[in-house]
């Protein structure tokens, strides 16, 4: 595998994590539990969508096939997608779609944090701007977890269940195999025990302030990283390709 | 400040456009606390970047004039022409006025 081989999947990930989050919370518009949260959860939709963009645009550039960031976008195939499964998890309520955020949030800053500082010149700028967003995501879903947890009886049932449905599926963001091994030697990404180390803390402080635990039993989910999807991915991506496929090369 | 919990209070929103230039009432939200209030009043309200500085108020707290004693609170000044700085020139280069 070539350097850029290896680059190419490691800003692939990045781009579908992105896309894939984004395109769950823009299933929300208009469907927020009141107007404020209506508006803030389209507002990282947009984030994620425009991250989603730049990441793309870069990968396609690095692929060699002269693909756009739409062909990513929207012409793969499911197994061809390599957002982690925690994304691709359904909104279920409230608590499932901030907890699902407040986990890919703070293991996104600090990633974005230390990839502002790579050698690659444009994945660093790329970085460098999706940070400043990501920074207020995770402020605004660990406000709503520390809510929700020290909330109600209710609320904190339930996000107290939404952490035991959604945990197992956050060791996959720390995935790695030989793309990310090799541009580990070269200093350009950072190892990810550095960053779990981070997402450790935010995890362990929030829950703590919540007054919620994390789940006893240890079980991992994985397989979205290699292409391998849960259930949900198919019908996501039937919705976010429909107009590409049905009116090829269509642009407005 | 005892509240019905299923109901959050409301909150007057104020943003300042840039810097020198005063917080100006946008309108109000919903939130659970100050700190959300913020947050929210940041995703609904500046959007567009139209502000770089937010105050969130308690609407409850806000003491404001009675609509029905228009008549002596203002309409004493409209015969007074000379309250108003119009006698003067502004000099070139002042803005917000």
């Amino acid at each position: 595998m070539t350097k850029q081989e290896a680059l190419y999947n490691y800003v692939l990930r990045l781009g579908d994590d992105s896309l894939i989050l984004g395109q769950r919370l823009a299933e929300l518009c208009g469907h927020g539990p009141i107007l404020e949260e209506d508006i803030a959860l389209t507002n990282i939709s947009l984030d994620l969508i425009g991250q989603a963009t730049l990441f793309l645009d870069y990968a396609g550039a690095l692929g060699g096939e002269k693909k756009s960031n739409d062909d990513l976008a929207f012409l793969r195939l499911e197994k061809e997608y390599v957002n982690a499964l925690l994304l691709e998890q359904p909104n279920g309520h409230f608590g499932d779609t901030i907890m699902r955020q407040f986990l890919f949030d703070a293991f996104r800053k600090p990633l974005l944090e230390s990839l502002q500082h790579s050698s690659e010149k444009e994945l660093a700028s790329i970085a460098e701007k999706a940070l400043k967003e990501t920074k207020y995501h995770l402020k605004h879903s660990s406000e709503w977890v520390i809510r929700l947890g020290d909330g109600t009886d209710e609320s904190h049932d339930k996000i107290q269940g939404s952490l035991h449905t959604l945990y197992r599926y956050s060791h996959e963001l720390f995935f790695e195999d030989e793309s990310d091994f090799l541009l580990q030697k070269s200093k350009i990404v950072p190892e990810l025990n550095s960053i779990k180390l981070e997402w450790e803390k935010t995890v362990k402080n929030v829950f703590e302030m919540a007054g919620i635990a994390l789940p006893e039993n240890d079980w991992k989910f994985e397989g979205g990283r290699q292409g391998r999807h849960s259930e949900h991915m198919g019908f996501l991506l039937t919705e976010l390709q429909y107009m590409q496929r049905t009116y090829p090369n269509m642009e407005w | 400040m005892t509240q019905d919990k299923k109901d959050w209070p409301l909150w007057e929103v104020f943003i300042r456009s840039k810097q020198g230039l005063n917080h100006k009432h946008v309108g109000s939200l919903r939130a659970a606390d100050s700190t959300m209030a913020v947050e929210n009043a940041r995703d609904v309200y500046t959007r567009r970047q139209e502000g770089i500085s937010i105050w969130v108020v308690p609407s409850n707290l806000i003491t404001a004039s009675d609509p029905s004693d228009e008549e002596s609170l203002f309409e004493p000044s409209a015969s007074k022409v000379y309250r108003h700085p119009t006698f003067y020139d502004v000099p070139d280069g002042i803005s917000h006025m």
